[in-house]
């Protein structure tokens, strides 16, 4: 059904370029599952989060000097001189953290719920090198205030690099632009952080491209059959998503106005000096997983390979886990394991944040283990060997008939795990 | 679907009202993001200076930085002030009496940039040329001031502009 | 039902979570660090600043603090959140010098300070901070708050908590024994004496009452948009709250028929 549109400016524009026959039949006529719950909000808001950081970002470059003697001063002259400067520089910096809470939200929706399995396993692998390039402009921006976290934050995770074999060193000499970090450190770092968000909203558009190509995953995890099950994305869940945009606005104005340095470390108000570390060097929270599982394996590249492999495995989950049933709540086993695999990640963010002493090294390895025997031995055993409930028969029949299940007839013959 | 006509009315109204309400937040929201790019207080600080007149001796002249521009302060002789006052207004090009140009007549307090493109005249120093009216003369594109900053010859349009500023004691002037 | 409640444990879940980190902090150094919760007129989502205690804490901080610690991120008129009029504020900052210049024949020139320059540090740079303070390097103030756990709780511990060290602790020449710093050693001998300031407003000058009040005035200069901030909060999420109920409402009308 295409768009007629009254207003013969409109025609005239969309006959040369369908813009609005584009956004008609996206929002209109596209069609999304009726049963989307609030889990599936989260998308649209990590989008909207997006654009707060962009928008702030953009004013707040404005006022930044990216240049060791001035970048810590300049911040300062932000949130004292420049007009609402405070404001502008705490959206920002909460902005971050609320963009990762709603992005892992979202991550893990899609692990319970088999977002990521076929057609939409490109679709997943996207989100996951938008995840990638979130990481890295995160922690070049985390960079710039030029504070003790700052430095020594960049100092640590560079340094990182010199455990690649042969050419460890040069690159990491080629990456501070010196013989540490540095001025020319600071300012390419605020060149690329500054360019990396316009690059994650070109995989975002990716990213939709590949979601409209199949439409949405639900629930259930069971294929649209027909028109009864669908609603258009316009009314209904642009309503449903603005009024999640609200939810989100208030939790995010409770951090910005009552609370601005709850995600933040004390030390990164001290100007930075090279001369004198930090007692404790702890990234932001959204790493401290990452961290954990760095600092769990004795041997340094091994533990820059574990931790970039932490990624790498979930890059490759559409082809670890090949059951056939794409939701949780048909997957009585898989559902524990989720759980736990969210207590898991729970416990590496709490031992990421602590000192490597004592029972939190033991802790933090098993947890790390845990990790990467969940995505690489529990999953792929539990495509063959769990027993699924069986499935609805369609999503507007969500009373399930007799025999019509999905994977009935192979499982019957399995034993239950 | 069959609705009552005050069902209708209800639900519209409460469209209207959250898109209303939406608007107004919309607007809040925009509003800082534009502020931030008008002047911040330390800039503001600095919009207004204070002078002591009294440094300049009888006939010399001063150029003071304010608000990134050079304002020129001259401690005019009794002869260049009876210039200025001589002046039929017809005569000029931007008709000005020169007591509405000073407060004190001895001195003459003018922002430093010619009218015309920009550029800063000459006539501070003892050994600039003046012009042909004993003021200021704008060497980029030969525009002439008089004694009390009037266009006289040249393609400016209009005398060089007096900064808003008031005397705070007996010599120190603020501007701005 | 069901759901809705497994919705909720979830986010309570991933909410304690977020709440893990906070307690995911650096362990303390050796010795434990005495920060007691202090009331504080600027505390809670109303708090304002106290503007008596912070111009006691002004007087302080000139008079006992500013002989090694810079305040370098306010400027003088900054002070006139602290209820001074513009006259009183040029008389505090002409009792300064600055340095300024080159002038015209090419020199620098001392000149008194104007509302407009930034407080005058008390050395030039850090090196001769340390020089002048036996090699310890006496931290600039304007973030102080800020930049410690506790924030003023914190700053007012390490000004009240001076002791004798117990015997079985040796406290080397040019330290003094503190249970709010870590290690109990600081450098800094105890700045605070009863009366060693008198208060304009005649407020008795007790320690514990010129720590209050410098910690106000510091927690003032690592932040003094606090108030409209607090204000603009309470606006904001009020007005938050109106939309999104009307968007809820709006929500529920336009799903009515599918559910």
């Amino acid at each position: 059904m295409a768009a007629k549109f009254d207003n013969s400016i409109v025609r005239w524009i969309d006959h040369r370029l369908p813009i609005f026959s584009f956004m008609h039949h996206e929002m209109h006529e596209y069609p999304t599952p009726k049963n989307l719950s609030y889990w599936w909000n989260f998308g649209s808001l990590a989008g909207i989060a997006l654009v707060i950081m962009i928008v702030s970002g953009i004013v707040l470059a404005m006022n930044y000097t990216p240049h060791v003697d001035y970048a810590f001063d300049s911040v300062e002259r932000i949130m004292r001189d420049v007009n609402y400067g405070w404001l502008l520089r705490y959206m920002h910096m909460n902005g971050a953290s609320f963009f990762f809470i709603v992005v892992y939200i979202h991550i893990f929706r899609g692990l319970y719920y088999g977002s990521y399995k076929a057609p939409r396993e490109l679709l997943w692998m996207l989100g996951v090198v938008i995840l990638l390039l979130m990481m890295a402009t995160a922690f070049m921006g985390y960079v710039l205030p030029w504070g003790q976290m700052s430095f020594w934050g960049a100092t640590v995770i560079t340094n990182l690099f010199s455990a690649i074999p042969l050419v460890g060193d040069q690159i990491v000499t080629w990456l501070w632009g010196g013989f540490s970090v540095g001025n020319p450190t600071l300012n390419r770092f605020f060149s690329l952080h500054y360019l990396l968000p316009f690059v994650i909203v070109g995989v975002v558009v990716l990213h939709l491209v590949a979601l409209h190509r199949f439409g949405s995953n639900n629930p259930l995890g069971i294929d649209v059959k027909s028109s009864k099950d669908q609603i258009p994305f316009h009314p209904y869940y642009t309503v449903k998503d603005a009024f999640g945009l609200g939810v989100y606005l208030i939790i995010f104005a409770g951090f910005v106005f009552f609370a601005p340095n709850f995600f933040g470390e004390p030390d990164n108000y001290i100007p930075a000096n090279p001369l004198v570390t930090p007692p404790h060097i702890v990234p932001e929270w959204y790493f401290l997983p990452f961290y954990a599982i760095l600092r769990s394996i004795p041997d340094k590249l091994g533990g820059v390979v574990a931790m970039f492999g932490a990624i790498a495995v979930l890059f490759i989950l559409p082809w670890l886990d090949r059951s056939p049933v794409r939701s949780g709540q048909f997957r009585p086993i898989f559902k524990i394991f989720f759980w736990v695999l969210v207590v898991d990640v729970v416990a590496l963010t709490f031992f990421g944040g602590k000192p490597p002493e004592g029972w939190y090294v033991t802790g933090a390895r098993i947890a790390t283990a845990y990790y990467f025997i969940h995505f690489l031995m529990i999953l792929p055993l539990l495509s063959v060997f769990e027993t699924p409930r069986q499935l609805p028969k369609s999503i507007s029949e969500p009373v399930t008939g007799g025999g019509a299940g999905f994977a009935g007839a192979t499982a019957a013959a399995r034993e239950k795990v | 679907m069959a609705d009552t006509h005050q069902g209708e009315t209800r639900r519209d109204f409460l469209y209207v009202a959250t898109a209303a309400v939406g608007a107004v937040g919309a607007a809040s929201a925009v509003w800082p993001f534009i502020d931030q790019m008008n002047p911040a207080a330390d800039v503001l600080a600095l919009a207004s200076i204070e002078f002591d007149t009294g440094t300049v001796a009888e006939g010399m002249a001063v150029t003071v930085k304010w608000r990134g521009k050079p304002v020129f302060v001259r401690h005019r002789t009794p002869t260049e002030i009876e210039e200025a006052r001589d002046v039929p207004l017809d005569e000029l090009r931007d008709p000005q009496t020169d007591a509405s140009r000073v407060i004190k007549p001895e001195q003459l307090i003018v922002v430093g940039v010619c009218t015309h493109l920009g550029c800063v005249p000459l006539g501070q120093k003892p050994s600039d040329p003046r012009g042909d009216y004993g003021g200021w003369f704008c060497p980029c594109h030969g525009s002439h001031y008089d004694t009390s900053g009037r266009i006289r010859k040249g393609p400016a349009p209009r005398n060089l502009v007096v900064p808003e500023y008031k005397f705070v004691s007996d010599t120190v002037v603020r501007i701005g | 039902m069901i759901a809705r409640i497994k919705t909720l444990a979830a986010a309570g879940l991933v909410a304690s979570a977020l709440a893990v980190p906070t307690f995911a902090v650096p362990a303390q150094a050796a010795g434990e660090l005495e920060i007691a919760a202090q009331d504080w007129s600027f505390d809670g989502i109303f708090g304002t600043y106290d503007r008596a205690a912070l111009q006691r804490g002004f007087q302080v901080y000139q008079n006992v603090c500013s002989t090694c610690h810079a305040l370098k991120h306010i400027a003088y008129r900054n002070l006139a959140d602290l209820g001074y009029t513009e006259n009183e504020i040029k008389a505090i900052a002409a009792e300064k010098n600055v340095t300024d210049g080159p002038n015209d024949e090419g020199e620098m020139f001392e000149r008194p300070a104007k509302p407009s320059d930034t407080f005058v540090s008390p050395f030039p740079n850090d090196n001769a901070a340390r020089t002048a303070n036996g090699g310890a390097l006496p931290p600039d103030l304007s973030l102080i708050v800020d930049a410690r756990k506790g924030g003023a709780d914190y700053v007012y511990g390490v000004l009240t908590h001076y002791k004798d060290a117990p015997a079985d602790v040796k406290v080397p020449d040019g330290m003094y024994y503190n249970t709010g710093f870590a290690g109990h050693q600081i450098a800094m001998p105890p700045p605070l004496f009863p009366d060693g300031v008198t208060y304009g407003d005649n407020t008795p000058a007790t320690v514990a009452q010129q720590a209050h009040d410098v910690s106000t005035f510091l927690a003032w200069a690592s932040e003094p948009n606090m108030e409209q901030r607090k204000r603009a909060g309470v606006m904001t999420i009020l007005f938050l709250l109106i939309f999104t109920g009307l968007l809820y409402a709006t929500k529920r009308k336009i799903w009515a028929d599918v559910h």
